[in-house]
């Protein structure tokens, strides 16, 4: 079974884990994701790549704790087991030199994002990197970003850290600057791939964006992930996960992903009341309020 | 104690019937429907058999299993001897008695069948399976003296499984790749618990673990490693038992309104993942009231029986061509019937109707014209027949293409138009050399014996390939 290394607490509901898989990581490529179950009676759960130690054969995972699974995630120690990790999976993300290339990180989608830049990056490209996130104690890998990037953005939505505003005015101010933009990448949650994509639309700049729906088994055999794009039915985990953000039907997307809303909180409320819960005080209350 | 009767009174003695749990109990829980033989009807129905000569039952059974054999052994009562005699060409006893087609395979052909009713060969398969594993009296078989040769089977369906048990009794090293984490395949994820109990199939892949098969689960070959590299890894030969894994949707509108599932998700929610008893387990399924199942196969069926089991108070079966065309098993359509599952023949789905989630459908009747390529009367919608469905859960039980992971990550590897492994049948070798594959993934949706038929002739091929053209 697939060890813990560490699991650690990097922002509100934000964890960052760090798992020992050398044959997993030794294949996998920027872009794939993997789906790891915690325990015996969990879920399988798609966990974008966060990072790769290919000497180490180490897999970093960031997780934002939105419902049970997730906040049973925080609970696995170091030096402790995870039921399953699988991977790699999905489609790496297409690498070229575009001259200029812009990669946009969105709260948790921060994380996913730096793998592709730095793939990005060692393809020759000119980098420019955009995070965000709503508030600045929502923000992390800057540092790690700001290293790869020949240019780097950050802003948050209150205007606590940063420029204030959505990563999306940030592009736009570059694209009205004329900034010559060969591709975008943008991972983040949905209202913000899709304002990006619409933005770009009218500036005629190739964007691609990596979809998380829901799944199950991440070969292609359930058909749970399944995405429209330009009116074509597609399955994320292999035929994704990124896509062109500008032929993605992104309101449908949101809808399947809330398609099991009441049993996730029906799960996460039963999870928190139950006295053996060992999750933190400070979390289940974070966790209760969203 | 051989069996002393007179064949004209074996004749006399009616078919045993298996007792059953009630309908109306059994649709509320996911336990096994059939309780399987008692000892005394096991005998009883053993004794009925007419040791013909001939054995035409043999003949009908895909891997032909010694059925007069082993039916004799039970009349001997040495029902562990019993299920040894069937082991000799089937891995899987315990798993073909429940779900083989025995009414269409040995059954059908039983000389008994041609003015009685044939031999229960299925229920007494499953009678001596059953007796063996439950009263510990499985017995590890001689394994060869190792030959240094190894094997890397991917896939632990019913082809796979069959496929490592062959090949670790003649002293291979095996190891199977699984991409899901639990092994079994279609028998785990697809086969719902009151059909085949899941510990069944842990107990056929326990007992390979004791023969020494090596499982691999998590591992997605064609993702994880690819077929060229298992053998840089030093496998000497690859056998492909993918399955059938990519499911097939109607291409109608509305099709991806939340609530409307593959079967292959829906099944493997519940069974896989066990979502039939959440919040215990974690993953969720969508309880429907009333729940439409797109199919007429066994898949189908297995898919309405689940939604009956979670709560429906209507499940649909809506087919596009009659009852007597339907593939499903006769055996699974009168349980389904039983449970009071409504059959909507010759009728066609156009659209799914909702916003955000499906409320409704719009269907179509259809009519049976000339005879199509598969031999059976092809429907034609009936212009103006137009009809709304109230449903607020779908499964599309339509069918399975074939998962391109592994041709598409495999140089060489030929495949036809519908992205089947094409092999030679004589051996099941693919255009690659040392590469075998069997299974659904060769012949597109089939069933449990044939996918372990195919395995058998692989083995048998794998075996020889690897003695005479693997240089050790």
């Amino acid at each position: 079974m697939p060890k813990v290394l560490d699991n650690r607490q990097i922002g509100p509901l934000i964890w960052k884990m760090l798992i020992e898989i050398p044959r997993l990581v030794i294949k996998a490529k920027a872009g794939q994701f993997v789906i790891i179950r915690v325990n015996e009676h969990g879920e399988r759960v798609p966990m974008s790549i966060a990072g790769l130690d290919r000497q180490k054969g180490i897999l970093t995972v960031i997780y934002q704790v939105v419902g049970k699974t997730s906040a049973l995630m925080t609970t696995v120690p170091a030096g402790g087991e995870l039921a399953d990790c699988v991977g790699p999976l999905g489609a790496p993300s297409h690498i070229d030199n575009w001259g200029t290339a812009c990669v946009i990180g969105g709260g948790i989608g921060i994380a996913p994002i730096y793998p592709i830049a730095q793939a990005y990056k060692e393809a020759g490209n000119e980098l420019i990197t955009i995070i965000g996130a709503r508030s600045k104690n929502l923000l992390f890998y800057e540092d790690e970003h700001r290293a790869v990037a020949d240019e780097f953005h950050v802003c948050t939505d209150d205007g606590s850290y940063g420029q204030k505003g959505f990563v999306s005015e940030v592009l736009k101010k570059l694209l009205d600057e004329g900034r010559k933009i060969g591709q975008i990448m943008a991972i983040g949650p949905v209202p913000m791939m899709r304002v990006v994509a619409d933005l770009t639309k009218g500036y005629n700049v190739p964007t691609w964006v990596s979809l998380n729906p829901i799944m199950i088994d991440g070969t292609g055999m359930c058909g749970g992930c399944r995405v429209a794009v330009e009116g074509k039915t597609m399955f994320a985990c292999v035929d994704g996960p990124d896509f062109d953000g500008h032929k993605v039907d992104f309101e449908l997307l949101s809808k399947r992903l809330g398609a099991y809303k009441d049993m996730e909180k029906a799960a996460m409320k039963r999870f928190l009341e139950d006295p053996h819960c060992r999750l933190a005080e400070s979390i289940k209350s974070l966790a209760v309020r969203d | 104690m051989a069996n002393t009767l007179e064949k004209k009174d074996r004749m006399k003695i009616p078919r045993q019937l298996m007792p059953e749990q009630d309908p109306l109990e059994r649709i509320k829980n996911f336990l096994e429907v059939p309780y399987g033989f008692t000892e005394q009807q096991a005998l009883v129905e053993a004794s009925r058999c007419l040791e013909c000569p001939k054995a035409p039952c043999i003949k009908g059974c895909p891997v032909e299993v010694d059925i007069p054999g082993f039916i004799r052994l039970v009349v001997e009562k040495d029902y562990a001897a019993a299920a040894r005699k069937i082991k000799e060409t089937n891995s899987l006893p315990a798993v073909c008695g429940r779900v083989c087609p025995q009414e269409e395979q040995c059954e059908i052909v039983c000389v008994l069948a041609k003015k009685f009713s044939p031999v229960a060969i299925g229920a007494l398969e499953r009678f001596v399976a059953d007796y063996e594993r439950n009263n510990n009296l499985v017995q590890l078989p001689p394994i060869d003296p190792p030959t240094g040769r190894s094997v890397a089977i991917v896939g632990s369906g019913p082809a796979g499984l069959t496929v490592a048990g062959d090949l670790i009794k003649l002293g291979h090293r095996v190891t199977i790749f699984e991409a899901l984490h639990k092994p079994g395949g279609v028998l785990v994820y697809g086969i719902p618990e009151f059909r085949l109990p899941k510990s069944i199939v842990q107990a056929e892949c326990d007992f390979l673990a004791r023969l020494g098969v090596e499982f691999r689960n998590s591992t997605v070959i064609g993702k994880a490693e690819t077929i060229d590299e298992l053998f840089e890894m030093g496998y000497d030969a690859v056998f492909i038992g993918t399955g059938a894994g990519l499911p097939n949707f109607m291409g109608i509108p509305g099709e991806n309104l939340i609530g409307i599932y593959s079967s292959n998700e829906y099944l493997t929610r519940s069974n896989l993942m066990r979502a039939f008893d959440f919040p215990n387990y974690d993953t969720p399924i969508m309880i429907g009231e009333n729940v439409a199942v797109l199919g007429g196969g066994n898949t189908a069926m297995d898919s309405v029986r689940t939604a009956l089991r979670l709560g429906a108070k209507n499940a649909y079966i809506v087919y596009r061509r009659s009852e007597a065309e339907m593939p499903a098993r006769k055996e699974e359509i009168h349980h389904a019937l039983e449970e009071g599952v409504q059959f909507h023949m010759l009728t066609n789905p156009i659209r799914f109707i909702g916003d955000g989630k499906v409320r409704a459908m719009e269907c179509i009747r259809m009519e049976l014209g000339e005879p199509d390529a598969s031999g059976r009367r092809r429907p034609i919608p009936i212009e103006g027949s137009n009809f709304i469905l109230e449903v607020d859960l779908v499964v599309v039980a339509i069918g399975n293409s074939s998962n391109p992971l592994i041709p598409k990550t495999t140089p060489g590897l030929q495949t036809n138009k519908w992205g089947n492994i094409i092999v030679d049948k004589e051996t099941m070798q693919t255009s690659r050399k040392g590469v075998y594959a069997g299974g659904d993934i060769v012949t597109g949706g089939a069933t449990v014996i044939l996918a372990a038929g195919a395995g058998k002739i692989a083995a048998r091929a794998m075996h020889k390939y690897l003695m005479e053209e693997v240089k050790k």
